[in-house]
């Protein structure tokens, strides 16, 4: 019989579907603010434009929700392990082969870069609506900032997606996030490690 | 299975660098407000004769910046452009009359306020004062007021500055006439000054005593929007 074990707890999980759910509500409106094509064909610039920033509001203060209404104990644990890399992860990142804990490090590489483009994505759209209404909030990089931060989240969700929903020796990562549980023989030969509880 | 068969800890043991990985890229992005724009402004010169053949940004670097739910549309059997305000007799040109004026060309540099900047942008239109030689205006004008189609765009130049050699109404962009997303038929190109100067869709050119506040400039926006010296740029 499969056995599964326990990979990510429901506050993981749903922080991770709130992220997604924000990150692509906002993609969606950001394009078509960005690219003339879609700007040209859905028109309504100015309701377009209230729906991403108020999406973008909704997002970090669903994110600070599940955070603070979840399990913070547990997030904070899973915080310290994407934040601590060892020997291993250094030889897994070159490219060898080395065992890994409930993360590989290219999760933890995922996971800190992404947390750092929710601040910066935040940053720059808050100087972004704010310079609309005050030149003391005015840089002439801002624009560049926010759209450079969208061209290198788009590199890291096609990958991320990729991994998560194609590659056949890393899909079942899948199920983890949504039902919770992974094939313990899987995480044995993935995150060798790891000792689920 | 191969590989290292060293015991470490896997929670909280090893070397802190995911908050490193995450300072470090917070860090430099937000310093990037700084120096983002003067960089990507050399890399932007460098790769410039790339771009011509293999465009790297979606329409080469524009954005569409609309103020109204929808983009005015254009019918050259309909079309004018009204000349009126303090002038003898108003006037108004339809398309083929605009085309049939002597024609200008220039290629030039588009700003816009919010920091993006489209290099080597080719004109072709005409120059504002073969259109305003078709009035005769009152000795007390001093200004023009450019009506969009876009309600309630407009906006002001002086007459100084709407005689600066490389103003233009423009009517065709990169060869092609002017598409509706671009402001078809007609828009202001004034290249000293930011975007919202360039007002598009034209439909109308009002000779006026004095400028007054158009429509960004009602939302604080400079009125004279030159290019790194106003909007709070190089200040």
């Amino acid at each position: 019989m499969t056995r599964y074990v326990r990979r990510f707890s429901r506050t993981e999980r749903a922080l991770h579907w709130a992220n997604a759910l924000g990150f692509f509500t906002l993609l969606g409106s950001g394009l078509v603010l960005y690219l003339p094509s879609l700007a040209v064909l859905v028109g309504r610039r100015p309701v377009v434009k209230d729906v991403h920033f108020w999406s973008g509001i909704g997002w970090i203060a669903l994110l600070t929700l599940v955070a603070l209404g979840g399990d913070r104990r547990g997030l904070l644990r899973t915080a310290r392990e994407l934040d601590s890399f060892d020997r291993d992860d250094a030889r897994w990142l070159l490219g060898r082969h080395a065992p890994q804990g409930r993360f590989n490090a290219g999760q933890k590489l995922n996971a800190a870069l992404t947390a750092a483009f929710t601040v910066l994505f935040l940053v720059s759209g808050l100087l972004l609506w704010l310079g609309e209404r005050d030149t003391r909030f005015r840089f002439a990089s801002t624009v560049l900032l926010h759209d450079g931060l969208m061209d290198a989240a788009l590199v890291l969700l096609v990958g991320h997606l990729y991994l998560a929903v194609i590659h056949p020796a890393t899909r079942h990562a899948l199920r983890g996030i949504t039902a919770g549980t992974v094939r313990e023989d899987w995480a044995r030969r993935h995150h060798a490690k790891w000792k689920p509880e | 299975m191969s590989g290292s068969t060293e015991a470490r800890p896997v929670i909280g043991g090893g070397a802190k660098i995911g908050r490193g990985v995450f300072l470090a890229t917070t860090l430099g992005g937000l310093s990037s407000l700084w120096w983002g724009a003067s960089v990507w402004s050399r890399i932007s010169r460098a790769i410039s004769p790339v771009e011509s053949l293999v465009p790297l940004l979606p329409s080469g670097g524009w954005r569409i910046y609309t103020v109204s739910g929808s983009l005015p549309g254009f019918d050259p059997s309909t079309w004018r452009l009204e000349l009126a305000g303090a002038v003898e007799q108003p006037a108004a040109l339809d398309y083929r009359q605009l085309l049939a004026l002597p024609k200008a060309t220039q290629v030039s540099t588009f700003h816009c306020v919010t920091g993006w900047t489209v290099r080597n942008v080719a004109w072709g239109g005409v120059r504002i004062r073969d259109v305003l030689a078709q009035v005769r205006p009152h000795a007390n004008v001093r200004a023009l007021r450019f009506v969009s189609a876009e309600h309630p765009y407009d906006d002001y130049l002086t007459l100084e500055q709407a005689s600066l050699p490389d103003v233009l109404l423009a009517y065709e962009l990169d060869g092609r006439p002017l598409s509706r997303a671009h402001g078809a038929p007609l828009r202001l190109v004034i290249p000293d000054m930011y975007g919202y100067k360039n007002v598009k869709w034209l439909t109308r050119i009002e000779l006026v005593p004095q400028e007054r506040l158009g429509y960004w400039e009602q939302l604080g926006y400079d009125q004279d929007a030159w290019v790194g010296r106003s909007n709070g740029y190089g200040s």
